[in-house]
Order: structure tokens, then C-alpha cells, then sequence
């Protein structure tokens, strides 16, 4: 009996909390700072660029913009001359990136992450200097200078290398050092191994690369002035241009909100690789 | 260490033959050391032990993904040890699976079949024969992987993406594509480690299932001990990368070769014993006869199993005591009595109460012994006013600032420890280790710090065991000597300050 009326005694909660606070803090307020910063940096101006580009410079909605974008010849051989850019880096990057990213993963040169670290660094400087750096290195040994879009590409795969190396060199040292112990026992030899196993888990990996280096050599215009010798126009000159030289704000966002659409499909095709095999590989 | 089986096979039925197998590490870590033993054809052999054993490493080695430091791998007579592990017949079944991600069932069991390359002989028009090595038609391939598929019940999965399967399912994946390279040997490193008891249950009577029906070697790796005796043919244990025992699952439960696998293989009561006569074996204050042989005055580990150990009415077994806990475990209770101050753990169908005193009673069958294998010399013991250890009936010089590190003596005897905190050790209990070749004995009564008569003295190849016991507890020192002494002979016991090892029973209050 006694037990009994405890255990009533417990179970009897006075309304103390009846009035609640205006503020609970929880675990999801912790949001409300990105939100709020997701709002004003990212969706606003985002609303913005939209705007711009379906209006005229009076203010008037019309599709001007985009009309004039697709029927003007010059408009359209930069977006062509960006994609085959971006196309040519993205490629060499991946050729250059990968094994390297399999030697630093692999060999025991990279203990503690040093040469990883070596490969790294150059991130640190100035983009801009290394570019008129490296310009004037290639210049000094006289591999520069005998045609301005394979100078850009040059330019666009060095700037860019560390991003396609990167996510690659994350995604083979994570990996289960048992696939490739299975595939071994499974009668294959390193060669069979490597096309069989070790590359094909290491697309998301290259996936990223990809999302990562073709995107911003698009738009990326300091390599292509300084390595094109100002021949070159990409189409982040162009948009560029129409902001500060003609004052044009709304072909400028009309020109990207295109690039935009670009960068949506070529995202849309390289995550179709990760869609397969979701480990948080992006960096 | 030689294999310790009974029977003595022909040696073309030996298939995989370790000879002196050593593995150590970059970091200086022995896994393996020095081990020796063979494998039958169409075996079940088990590879027993705790982590860190050496199971795994050895394992490893025969699949071919470690490399031997010393020692050979025979198969058939072949000496395979540094042969890459696609070029041997043998094929694992890891740990995790290890099912490739990026392909489907049917590709990943088809994933050595796409590889494989076989002699194909023909036949020509003029009637002259050729051989073409050629791979598997993809009708072969499919075929077999069907075939592999049913093996496991797992008809229909072809087409499903290994990360949708359950566990259980990624197993049979995984043993299937295993199987289906129809290897000589199929090693299985802690297979169902990530299954849960009831599916666990079922897959080692399926696996054993399988190696009736296939016929090939299996060679398993496993810490669960039960698993161990259910399944295999040979159970090898292991520890500390050295074979403690080789048998069959009744030998190694029935005659564990020490304390060791004694208490790893089942429950088992280990009382520390002394021979007193032919076949008469002390423990628990009471002479039980014994069917083992051994020197009289050994020192030895007697080991009951609870099952064997049966509960009589006080006074009507050999050594009465208490029960102090029962707990009914379904087909049986599980009860301790205390005798003195042993604690036996005793299987019964026959509940006694609580409180009840008792007796017991354990045939001469039933009593295993095993010779003491000593690592080194375990003491209780204090720490006196004058920063000396009182142990094993005697008074040492010792090192009390081991105790904590970077403690430093003041003059006035008490310890500064690293952190500035003074602490008087006087009368703290301490736990004492010291090795078997930290001892030195003198006939002069004054060196050392222990007296004591010369109770033992064993030959051991190279060098002599001596037991030296004490008057006062018996309190013993074993330890290794080159010198010759004589039984019976008084002597003191001296040893060197810095090999007296302590440790803190517990944290003292400050």
C-alpha cells in the first residue's frame, strides 16, 4: 500500500509549465542563422537576376534579352568556345588528376599527408598571381604563346588541377581496402583490378572533379585575359562586360541565367554517376 | 610448434601444409609466431581465439594478401607463400562481405567466372587435337551462377543491387560468389560475425550444410568458441599468435591442453592444484583421485566443467560447502557454491536453494589437469614505512615511483607525484609481478629478501624451473636458472630492485 501511493505521489505533475516561454531554443533554431543568410545572399539575388533579365532597361517585362542572346552570332560562339573550354580542361584534369590522386592514395611517399599538402598549397596563393606567374613561366621556357586557346587550356588545368585531384584522392582512400582484396582473390590480376574495381568506385570521385572544375572555367576570365592574351572571350567576360562596361544589367542576367541552365544539365549528367553510389564524396 | 593431432595422416592428404609461419609487422608487432600445422582435404578447420590472436593474419597469409615474415605455405606440396592471391585456388569469404557496390548480384558472383580462363580441347577436321585456353561462354557463366545462386536460396536476386539486400542476404552473396569459382580451399574470415544470433544459428548448420554437399576445404576463422564446436572437423586454438591446441571439438573440450583453452572453449572451474600422490590431486582441501599422471608435488591448473560437477546432500559428497547463487538458464540452473574460498560454478537440472549446504562430488574422469604454465610470478603486497614491498613472505627493495609517472621521493620519504601532490605510500596495497628470469636465489640467508626450501626443480631443455616455497604461506617463486641446485635446499631468495613490477590495487584516497 504504501508503494502504491508513492508512485501516485510521483505521477501527480502540478501545471508549472503552463505558461510557456515566447523562445524555446531547440536543435532547429540553429538554423535560422543559414536561413536567414540563405535568404538574403542566395534566393534574393537569385529573384533579382530573374527579374533582370525578363525586363527591359525601363523596367518593362519583355524577353528582349533572350532573344537577342540566341540569335547574336558572337553571343553564341563564346558560350560554344566556353563549353569546349571547359570540356578540354575538364578532360586533361581528369587524365592528369587521377593518377596522381592513385599515387598519393596508394604509395607510401604520401605519409602524413605531405606531398598531398604540396599539391594543395598553390590554393593559397592568389589565383590572379599565379596565373601572370605561371604565364611568365611558360613564356621564359617558350611553351607559350603558339596558339591562345590551347594557352587558356594550359592556363584553366593548372588553376584548376588541385580540385579535380582532390575529391578523386578522397574518394581512393576511403575506399575498402577489401574490394580490392576480393577482387584479387577472385583471380584478377592488379590491371584486371583496377578497371574492374578500384576505377569504377572512384567515379563519384571524378564526378565531383567534374562538377568542380567545369563549372568555373566556364566563367573563370582572369585565366582566359591573361593566358589569351585578351583574345579570348568566355562567357564570363561577356556577362561581365555587360555589368560594367555597357551598363546593360539585364542582358548581363539574362546571359546568367543561360549559364545557369548549362551548369543545372551538366550537374544533371555528372550526377548521374553519383545517384548510384551516394558516399559523401563532394568536398 | 608441431601439430599436436593424434592421428598420424599420409601426406598426400595433407592440402595446405604451414611450416614455421611467422608474420611481423613494420611496427614490430609478432601476429604470428612460429607456427606449424597442416590441413587435410575436405576439412572443416577451425582457426579459434581471441582478437589479436593471429587468426585473421594467418588466414590472410594462406589467402595470399599478407606475405610471411618466415616460413612457408605449402599447397599440395607447393610452396605458395609469396604467390599472389589471384593466381592461388583458394577464395575467401570476408569479414564485411566485401561485395562490390557497383554491381549486381548476378555480376558480382559472376565476377571470377568472367575472368577465368579454361583448356578447351578440339578436334580438327584431319582429326588432330589442339588445346585453346579460352574463357567461359556467357551460357557457362550464367549457368553457374544459377547454379551457386540456388546453393544459397537465392533464386531471383540476380538482377538486385547488392545494397538493398540484408545482411544475411549479402552473406550468401558473398559465399556464393566464393563457391562459384569452384576453389580447392574456401577460407572465411568471422562470417556471420554481423549476423544476429538467431540467423547466425542457422547459417552455421547451412555452411556446414554446404561443405558435406561440396566437398571442398573450408578453413574458418571465429572468436565465438560455441560456433567453433558446432561447425568444424579440427579446431585450432590460438593466442597471442602461437597454436595452443589442435583437435577435434570433443578433444579440445574434454582435454583442453592448459588453462588457457580451458577457459576460452565452454564454462570451466580452474583451481589451482597440487599433486600429493599416484593419481591423487589437491584442490579445494580435499584429495580427489585423478586419472592424469603427473610428478608428485607439481604444481598444476585442474579444470571441472560445471556440468560435471554433481550436488549431493552435506556430507554425503567429497568436500561440503555453500550455495551462495542460483539461476534457473532453462534446461538447467546455474549454481556457485563457495568452498572456503573457492567459487564453483555448478550446472544442474536439480535446483538447490540458496543458503543450503551442500556437497559435491566429481568423478576421477571428469578432473582434467594440466601442467601450470607461468608467465610470470603474480604477488599481493604493501608498501612499508621505509618505501620497501612486503610480498610473498618476505620484504624487497622496490621502486615506488613506477607507481605513478614522473613521481619523484622527497627526503622525508613521501612521493611527489608529476603534478606536485605528496602522498605517503606506507601500507598501500600493491600488486607485484615479477619474471621468471628476474629471480636470483643465494644460500646465504641474509641476501635476499625471502627464505624458502627448494620445492621443484624441472629440466627444461636449455634451462632449469625452480620453485622456491616459504615456510610461513607457502608462498611460491618460480623462476628460470642455468645453475644447478638441489631439492630441499634453503635458500634466499633475492631480486633486483628495478624488476620488481607494481601496480595500484586501487586509486589511493587523498
Amino acid at each position: 500500500m504504501r508503494n502504491e501511493k508513492v508512485i501516485s505521489k510521483q505521477e501527480y505533475r502540478p501545471e508549472v509549465i503552463s505558461k510557456k516561454s515566447a523562445f524555446r531554443f531547440s536543435r532547429s533554431s540553429l538554423c535560422i542563422p543559414y536561413g536567414l543568410f540563405l535568404a538574403l545572399f542566395v534566393v534574393l539575388p537569385l529573384l533579382l537576376i530573374v527579374f533582370y533579365a525578363f525586363t527591359d532597361q525601363s523596367g518593362a517585362i519583355s524577353f528582349d534579352n533572350f532573344i537577342r542572346f540566341f540569335t547574336s552570332a558572337t553571343t553564341l560562339t563564346t558560350v560554344i568556345i566556353s563549353i569546349l573550354i571547359a570540356l578540354a580542361t575538364t578532360v586533361i584534369c581528369i587524365i592528369l588528376a587521377y593518377p596522381v590522386a592513385y599515387i598519393l592514395a596508394r604509395s607510401n611517399l604520401n605519409k602524413g599527408g605531405t606531398l598531398l599538402m604540396l599539391f594543395i598549397m598553390p590554393m593559397w596563393i592568389n589565383f590572379v598571381l599565379r596565373a601572370m606567374a605561371m604565364k611568365d613561366l611558360l613564356t621564359l621556357i617558350g611553351v607559350f604563346g603558339f596558339n591562345n586557346y590551347v594557352n587558356v587550356v594550359i592556363g584553366m588545368v593548372y588553376d584548376y588541377l588541385p580540385f579535380m585531384v582532390l575529391p578523386i584522392y578522397t574518394v581512393l582512400i576511403k575506399m575498402d581496402k577489401s574490394y580490392i582484396e576480393a577482387s584479387m582473390d577472385l583471380g584478377a590480376n592488379p590491371v584486371r583490378t583496377f578497371t574492374k574495381v578500384t576505377f569504377p568506385l572512384s567515379m563519384p570521385g571524378i564526378a565531383s572533379g567534374i562538377t568542380m572544375v567545369f563549372m568555373p572555367t566556364m566563367t573563370c576570365y582572369v585565366i582566359s585575359d591573361t593566358f589569351g592574351n585578351g583574345l579570348i572571350t568566355i562567357i564570363g567576360k561577356l556577362i561581365d562586360e555587360q555589368f560594367t562596361t555597357f551598363q546593360n544589367w539585364n542582358f548581363g542576367s539574362a546571359m546568367a541565367m543561360v549559364l545557369l541552365v548549362i551548369m543545372l544539365v551538366s550537374m544533371w549528367v555528372t550526377g548521374g554517376f553519383k545517384s548510384d553510389d551516394a558516399r559523401g564524396t563532394n568536398l | 610448434m608441431a601439430d599436436q593431432r593424434k592421428d598420424n595422416t599420409v601426406k598426400k592428404d595433407k592440402i595446405i601444409e604451414i611450416v614455421n609461419l611467422t608474420r611481423e609487422f613494420e611496427d614490430g608487432v609478432v601476429a604470428v609466431d612460429d607456427i606449424s600445422f597442416y590441413v587435410r582435404k575436405g576439412e572443416f578447420i577451425t582457426f579459434l581465439g581471441p582478437s589479436g590472436c593471429g587468426k585473421t593474419t594467418t588466414l590472410r597469409m594462406i589467402a595470399g594478401f599478407d606475405k610471411p615474415t618466415k616460413g612457408k605455405i605449402l599447397l599440395n606440396g607447393e610452396d605458395i607463400s609469396y604467390l599472389p592471391p589471384n593466381k592461388r585456388p583458394i577464395n575467401t569469404v570476408f569479414q564485411r562481405y566485401a561485395l562490390f557496390p557497383h554491381l549486381n548480384v548476378y555480376d558480382n558472383i559472376a565476377f571470377g567466372l568472367k575472368l577465368k580462363k579454361v583448356k578447351v580441347t578440339y578436334e580438327d577436321k584431319e582429326g588432330k587435337r589442339f588445346e585453346k585456353i579460352e574463357k567461359l561462354s556467357k551460357a557457362e557463366i550464367s549457368s553457374k551462377v544459377e547454379k551457386a545462386l540456388k546453393m544459397v536460396d537465392l533464386e531471383g536476386f540476380e538482377k538486385r543491387s547488392v545494397s538493398t539486400l540484408s545482411g544475411g542476404q549479402q552473406q550468401r552473396v558473398a559465399i556464393a560468389r566464393a563457391i562459384v569459382n569452384e576453389p580447392k580451399i574456401l577460407l572465411l574470415d568471422e562470417p556471420l560475425g554481423a549476423l544476429d544470433l538467431k540467423m547466425r544459428k542457422d547459417m552455421q548448420l547451412e555452411l556446414k550444410e554446404m561443405h558435406k554437399k561440396l566437398g571442398i576445404t573450408f578453413i574458418y576463422v571465429t572468436h565465438d568458441q560455441e560456433e567453433a564446436l558446432t561447425m568444424s572437423d579440427t579446431i585450432v586454438v590460438m593466442k597471442d599468435g602461437v597454436i595452443q591446441q589442435i583437435g577435434t571439438p570433443t578433444d579440445i573440450y574434454n582435454e583442453p591442453k592448459n588453462s588457457f583453452v580451458a577457459d576460452f572453449i565452454g564454462e570451466s572451474n580452474i583451481f589451482s592444484g597440487t599433486i600429493v600422490g599416484d593419481k591423487k590431486v589437491r584442490f579445494i582441501n580435499h584429495n580427489f583421485d585423478c586419472v592424469d599422471e603427473f610428478k608428485i608435488n607439481e604444481k598444476v591448473d585442474v579444470v571441472v566443467r560445471p556440468e560435471d560437477v554433481t550436488l549431493l546432500d552435506a556430507g554425503e559428497g567429497q568436500v561440503d560447502g555453500k550455495i551462495i547463487s542460483s539461476i534457473f538458464k532453462g534446461v538447467h540452473y546455474e549454481m556457485v557454491m563457495r568452498v572456503g574460498k573457492a567459487e564453483i560454478v555448478i550446472q544442474d537440472t536439480i535446483e538447490r536453494k540458496v543458503g543450503e549446504t551442500v556437497s559435491l562430488l566429481i568423478k576421477p574422469n571428469d578432473i582434467h589437469i594440466m601442467a601450470k604454465e607461468f608467465s610470470s610470478n603474480k604477488y599481493d603486497g604493501y608498501i612499508t614505512k621505509r618505501n620497501t614491498v612486503c610480498f610473498g613472505d618476505g620484504e624487497f627493495e622496490c621502486d615506488v615511483t613506477q607507481l605513478y609517472p614522473g613521481s619523484i621521493l622527497d627526503e622525508e620519504g613521501y612521493l611527489i607525484t608529476a603534478e606536485g601532490e605528496r602522498i605517503d605510500l606506507t601500507d598501500v596495497d600493491v600488486e607485484v609481478e615479477v619474471g621468471l628470469k628476474d629471480i636470483e636465489i643465494s644460500d646465504d640467508a641474509d641476501k635476499g629478501g625471502a627464505i624458502g626450501n627448494i620445492v621443484s626443480m624441472i629440466y627444461k631443455v636449455d634451462h632449469y624451473q625452480l620453485i622456491v616455497r616459504t615456510d610461513e604461506n607457502e608462498e611460491d617463486f618460480v623462476f628460470d636458472t642455468e645453475d644447478t641446485w638441489n631439492e630441499n635446499d634453503r635458500v634466499s631468495v633475492i631480486i633486483p630492485k628495478e624488476k620488481i613490477k607494481l601496480s595500484l590495487k586501487q586509486e589511493i584516497k587523498r
